[in-house]
């Protein structure tokens, strides 16, 4: 049994290599932090991160982040749909379009729909006819948001689609369902997981994001500023514990939505295996 | 006969809705930003482009944008490829969480990722003394930037290669070690030539992540022009600064390889399917 598990050569180097590279890069830091946590008392973490203002942020963060990510559900769930179900025009180049936001720095995309937005931009313009500002408020956050967001429920869910079984939604026709019972009844059931996996994951990148929020929000304090500039300002202050105490916040929550989509995922991934 | 005429007839209204609503929802959100930094990067003609373009601290930050990537490009190459042989190849205990950790770079908030390397090379830390004495500036210095660089790219390689060599089995290379070949033989004969698209859309992927990334970077840098100012940290300057046709100059060297990136992961899914 041992021999033929290591039939391939080469375990020893890679699995040092590997280490070695992870160890530097990743796990050193990651236990500064751990050290550098531990210096600190629970109590003064605890009165870090329940100021007002740090609270503020919070909510900032995970409601734009929550509401964009639900955004993005409902159209990711609709633009795999329409990927994998139609064929139209344009379809390859719209399909490639959907990476733009992995592939387009974050500063780029930030000032850009910054200057669309704001008011002389030509959303802004058109916005402002109907009293709605987009730019330097919390609407403008979650336009970022969205926009970091796109690609996560669009690639969990496509992968799905193309596996479903037809057969299922051929014989509930037979049977007399409506279209739309079919998709609520029979297909919306079998993608959900993967489409909750690909929210989770919109989730906990958006909470974190920086650089396409920083140039639309405004950062006013208790209005539009979000938990990453807070850890940002404090380090520029040289406040490294409190900057520590509320990326802990942070940490944890992301590991938190990580966690819980890992859960979904196994579930989804049983799904794409039980039909190859 | 009427109800499945009529019921094509909707499912054709149907389609068309959701197809028109999926364009519309990338042209407005993906597509209008990206024709919107061209427009106005050439918003005052070719020559303020060009002038732009050829600032001194463009240049500058151009060079210290393309040594951290090359430093991040060759280093993560070499751990993708060590990594995704391990991880793919052998079984082994600890493997769920060895692929936790390389995944953990992406998971933290980019300002996060800058926080813990203040707090491994930074004031506080109980390296620095060793490091003031042999004169090594990490935070706040180019080195600082180029780590930064190499841990939010660390899993892009890796991640593109796994799930092909899963998919690809351990056979082939078990019959060729049977055979006597030799680790580097095996590799460039027998495994290299499944994963070389895979291979290429990571490479060039890790190639644009580091080239944009700022809020990392922006943590370790100290905003110092002409010394410690990348490309994406060059546009936040311009912009704040109410200079916006430079900052859409600058910005468009990005876009082109934003696009360059789609373009190539087109390229890399056509040939994945075709070989599926």
């Amino acid at each position: 049994m041992k021999r033929s598990k290591r039939v391939i050569p080469g375990f020893g180097l890679s699995m040092g290599v590997t280490l070695s590279i992870l160890g530097l890069v990743v796990v050193i830091p990651l236990a500064s932090l751990v050290v550098f946590t531990a210096q600190m008392s629970f109590a003064d973490i605890i009165k870090t991160i329940t100021r007002d203002r740090i609270l503020a942020s919070f909510r900032v963060s995970f409601l734009t982040a929550f509401i964009a990510s639900l955004i993005n559900l409902v159209m990711g769930v609709i633009l795999a749909w329409v990927l994998v179900r139609y064929k139209f025009p344009f379809k390859r180049i719209l399909d490639g379009m959907i990476e733009l936001p992995f592939a387009l720095p974050t500063a780029v995309a930030g000032i850009t729909l910054t200057s669309l937005t704001a008011d002389t931009g030509l959303f802004g313009k058109f916005f402002g006819i109907f009293g709605v500002k987009i730019a330097y408020t919390r609407i403008g956050i979650t336009v970022a948001l969205v926009f970091i967001g796109i690609p996560f429920v669009v690639r969990a869910v496509q992968p799905v689609l193309e596996k479903l079984d037809a057969s299922y939604e051929e014989a509930a026709g037979v049977l007399g369902a409506s279209r739309s019972k079919i998709f609520f009844k029979v297909i919306l059931p079998e993608i959900m997981p993967a489409a909750l996996t690909g929210f989770g994951l919109a989730f906990g990148r958006c909470i974190g994001e920086y650089g396409s929020v920083v140039f639309i929000a405004g950062n006013k304090p208790f209005e539009t500023e979000i938990t990453p500039l807070i850890i940002m300002s404090e380090l520029q202050e040289y406040d490294y514990p409190s900057a520590t105490a509320i990326a802990l916040v942070m940490l944890i929550a992301s590991f938190v939505i990580l966690f819980a989509t890992n859960l979904i995922q196994a579930r989804s991934a049983k799904i794409l295996k039980g039909d190859s | 006969m009427d109800k499945t005429q009529d019921q094509s007839k909707n499912a054709k209204i149907v389609k068309w809705l959701l197809i028109s609503i999926s364009t519309l929802f990338i042209a407005v959100m993906l597509l209008l930003p990206l024709v919107t930094v061209i427009i106005e990067a050439f918003r005052q003609g070719f020559e303020v482009y060009l002038k732009a373009i050829a600032d001194e601290y463009t240049v500058k930050a151009t060079l210290l944008t393309l040594e951290a990537t090359l430093f991040a490009v060759v280093i993560n190459t070499v751990f993708g490829l060590f990594a995704a042989w391990t991880v793919t190849k052998f079984k082994f205990h600890g493997k769920k969480l060895l692929t936790t950790l390389i995944d953990i770079p992406v998971t933290v908030s980019p300002i996060i990722a800058g926080l813990i390397f203040v707090l491994t090379f930074g004031r506080q830390s109980f390296i620095y003394p060793l490091l003031e004495k042999a004169d090594v500036k990490i935070v706040f210095a180019v080195p600082g930037i180029v780590l930064a660089t190499i841990f939010v790219t660390f899993p892009f390689i890796s991640r593109e290669l796994i799930p092909v060599l899963e998919a690809q089995g351990t056979d082939e290379e078990e019959a060729a070690a049977l055979m006597g070949a030799s680790l580097p033989r095996i590799f460039t004969k027998v495994t290299f030539p499944h994963i070389k698209w895979a291979f290429l859309y990571g490479v060039v992927l890790c190639t644009a992540r580091a080239m944009g990334e700022f809020g990392a970077v922006s943590v370790l840098s100290g905003h110092i022009r002409g010394k410690t100012n990348t490309l994406p940290l060059h546009v936040e300057i311009l912009f704040n600064e109410f200079k916006y046709v430079p900052a859409f100059a600058v910005s468009s060297i990005l876009v082109i390889l934003a696009v360059i990136v789609l373009i190539i992961r087109s390229v890399v899914e056509y040939h994945g399917k075709k070989d599926g």
